[in-house]
């Protein structure tokens, strides 16, 4: 083991590179492309081979990922924002293929109007498209994720692809130190990919075909427990990746002072960082509050979930996406959860941080305050209320 | 070797792959019932030239006894078999 | 010796599909994987081939074969080739059936990207002159004059309104290192082509003319007769570009007539004699460009 100072995109680079993908096909998109120049360089140095695919778009990005791992190569790309969205159309395709393609997707905006900056509106469009989706909150778990991503993905019992989520710039940008494993550890934590769902020249398959209605359900119900069983291979993963490497990771959720909290926030991604913060100086204050990071949004942690919050008084929903005409979706799937938990907990959705709009350590406080009065509504940071501005 | 006809259709939850993926040339159903008229060949008049075989888009004809035969489950009587016989070997009967 | 039907492959690998009866699309991709032999992974777009010969379970092909996205036909050959490749399997071929619409329209990006890469595969459209899988719309290889079902017929207008993409020297135009045009009507010189590809490292590209009796308006034994009679009266040509130079492979002493081709198809029965005379024109215009710039 290394300790370097990485970017979060570096450090996912790292991840990558220790995982020794066959083949990495990618299109340029900020805030994505340290981590495929990385690659890149990595490929130059002779440190990491691995075919480097310079493709003309992210549709093709994947579609070449998804050919190489139709023939069971390791396969791995990037993208962000736009580049997801044009490469949508590939997505469910992966998923229903049940490839096991890695990709990172540095979150940020999505057009109209234009913006590089940080928010999931991104990734969150997509939850319905099959894909595990994991969100790092910092260097080391991105580096840790992108390692763990390929075991989980590749697992035969989920043969699913994986979507590993970083904060545009704040968390793809900001250099922290971070635990480079060696070659060695790596190889022992992660086995060659083996898989029956390829064509070979031993036994040649027709793959990728069309199921008319009679089977069609079954197929998908077979898709549908495959990301499910993720489940259990998360953990599987994380008890291999901490006997090996010393790191401890908890599944789909991370909890943070919530045990005994009268009041609870759920996020994801980097912002977790300073809401921990900020509980520590409630608490401080004798304010019994709580942070439940959700590490993945796919599987969706609906068990965790009702876990850690069924003695609260109130939930907060911090999350930087908004369906239109809705609420966050993050927070329609916690609600989901509280009830088919049959918990009825009062609770807030706050949407924040569109647009790489900073929320600020005043903000968080604030949202459990405001959760004391425990009103059930949906708030935009720095606006107020839906009837606001009206 | 070609894709051939097999017994198991599969088709029960089990049976159905976990991946959209199955052995390659997997055939469960003919396309004989496609068609109107069969082409007949006369193996007097064929001099096996193989344009008939040559040019069939679903690979229907094969050699036999060094004459050419029709695969009837998988003919779907389009008649260009017959348009490239230049010995006139092949006519198209009605199909009863 | 070159391959004709007596020394082919006697395997079939494209059977049993549902391909419509005297589909020239099917005879293509037949004979190019009868050429090309059983270390072949194909890739297949969303479109005719895909839709006849992927139903599960009755899965038509013996090698190895697969269906990408419509735009992804070529992208995903780049995945196929290289994953092969990085396992370290050397003796195979990567080769991609694409409609027209698929290849001139939705897919040209992906094709353009992949020639630019000079990615090891072999690309061939099978030309049919619409989207007939959907139910014969026009597409950008749709020739003037033609009806589809998006350019109808009428008072107004007669028919598609805009001449075939020239997608041949298009490609040509990237500096590739074989592309060639063909037809289902000259099988042997399509044979030929594939076996010329097979040899070729770097991305190839083969055009093949593949009429649609459904489509076109024609009868199911016709297919050939019309594919042949395309190239006899000049509206398409059999040639090749390698090495940066085009070569015309067959040049017709005299032509056969246009309007014998056209007037029976039903997808040229609206046009009038002055339409007829405005294909002659641009088929004289191109064949004066041919024999200026093709060997």
């Amino acid at each position: 083991m290394a300790k370097r100072f990485l970017s979060g995109n570096e450090a996912f680079a790292y991840g990558v590179r220790l995982a020794r993908p066959q083949v990495i096909s990618a299109y340029p998109i900020t805030p994505q492309t340290i981590v495929v120049e990385k690659l890149s360089e990595f490929v130059e140095d002779g440190s990491l081979k691995a075919e480097f695919i310079h493709v003309e778009s992210e549709h093709s990005a994947l579609s070449c990922a998804m050919g190489a791992a139709s023939v069971g190569a390791r396969a791995f790309t990037a993208t962000s924002s736009q580049g997801l969205l044009y490469m949508a159309e590939c997505l469910p395709y992966a998923a229903g293929g049940r490839f096991p393609i890695v990709m990172m997707n540095a979150n940020r905006s999505t057009a109209l109007p234009w913006n590089i900056y940080g928010d999931q509106r991104d990734s969150v469009s997509q939850l319905d498209s099959g894909w595990i989706q994991a969100y790092a909150e910092n260097a080391q778990e991105a580096l840790d994720i992108a390692l763990m991503s390929f075991y989980i993905a590749e697992h035969r019992k989920v043969s699913t692809p994986f979507m590993a989520n970083l904060d545009g710039f704040v968390l793809t940008h900001t250099y922290e130190v971070a635990d480079v494993p060696s070659q060695e550890q790596a190889d022992e934590f992660l086995p060659p990919l083996q898989t029956e769902n390829k064509m070979s020249l031993a036994a040649p398959k027709n793959l990728a075909f069309s199921a008319g209605p009679d089977s069609n359900t079954i197929f998908k119900y077979k898709e549908h427990l495959g990301i499910l069983n993720a489940k259990s291979i998360i953990q599987e993963a994380e008890i291999r990746f901490e006997q090996i490497f010393g790191r401890h990771y908890t599944g789909l959720t991370e909890s943070y002072q919530t045990e005994d909290a009268d009041y609870i926030l759920i996020t994801l991604g980097s912002i977790a960082g300073l809401v921990r913060e900020v509980v520590d100086q409630m608490r401080a204050g004798g304010k019994k509050v709580g942070l439940l990071r959700l590490r993945y949004l796919r599987p969706f942690p609906n068990e965790e979930i009702a876990a850690a919050v069924k003695n609260a008084k109130a939930l907060a929903v911090l999350e930087k996406d908004i369906s239109f005409g809705s609420e966050g979706t993050v927070y329609t799937n916690v609600n989901s959860a509280l009830q088919k938990a049959a918990l009825s907990i009062p609770n807030s959705n706050y949407i924040g941080g569109l647009g790489g709009k900073n929320i600020s350590a005043e903000e968080i406080e604030s949202i459990f305050y405001e959760l004391t009065k425990q009103r059930s509504t949906v708030q935009f940071l720095g606006i107020g209320g839906e009837g606001s501005g009206n | 070797m070609k894709p051939f006809l097999r017994e198991k259709v599969p088709t029960s939850f089990d049976e159905i792959p976990d991946t959209t993926s199955y052995e390659a040339g997997y055939l469960v159903t003919k396309n004989a019932g496609w068609r109107s008229v069969r082409p007949i060949v006369d193996t007097e008049k064929c001099i096996s030239c193989l344009r008939c075989y040559l040019h069939c888009p679903d690979g229907v004809i094969f050699r036999q006894d060094g004459k050419v035969a029709v695969d009837y489950d998988f003919c779907k009587g389009c008649g260009i078999c017959k348009k490239m016989c230049k010995s006139g070997a092949i006519r198209m009967e009605a199909e009863k | 010796m070159a391959i004709n039907a007596q020394t082919l492959n006697e395997t079939e690998f494209f059977y049993g599909h549902k391909a419509c009866a005297g589909c020239g699309g099917s005879l293509a991709v037949r004979i190019a994987l009868k050429v090309l032999g059983e270390n072949t992974f194909a890739v297949l777009p969303a479109g005719c081939m895909s839709a006849v010969g992927f139903n599960f379970p009755q899965l038509c092909f013996s090698n190895n074969a697969i269906i990408s996205t419509f735009a992804g036909t070529a992208s995903m050959l780049t995945g196929i080739e290289a994953g092969l490749r990085a396992q370290g399997v050397t003796d195979f071929h990567a080769v991609g059936f694409a409609g027209d619409g698929g290849t001139a329209d939705i897919g040209l990006q992906a094709l353009s990207g992949a020639i630019d890469r000079n990615d090891d595969i072999l690309y061939i459209c099978y030309d049919n002159e619409a989207y007939m899988n959907t139910g014969i719309q026009k597409s950008s290889l749709t020739p003037f004059g033609a009806r589809t079902t998006t350019t109808p017929a009428g008072k107004n207008i007669r028919g598609n309104l805009r001449p075939k993409k020239n997608l041949f020297e298009i490609v040509a135009a990237h500096g590739i290192p074989y592309a060639a045009t063909a037809s289902v009507g000259y099988l042997n010189d399509f044979m030929r082509k594939i076996e010329k590809a097979k040899q070729i490292k770097g991305t190839k590209y083969i055009h093949i003319l593949a009429p649609c009796p459904t489509g076109w308006g024609i009868q199911t034994d016709e297919t050939i007769d019309v594919a042949k009679e395309v190239v006899d009266c000049g509206l398409w040509y059999l040639a090749e570009y390698e090495n940066g130079s085009f070569i015309l492979n067959h040049d017709p002493k005299e032509f056969t007539s246009i309007e014998k081709y056209l007037r029976k198809q039903s997808r040229f029965k609206h046009l009038t004699d002055k339409d007829i005379q405005t294909i002659q024109n641009s088929r004289d215009a191109k064949w004066e460009y041919i024999h200026r710039n093709f060997k």
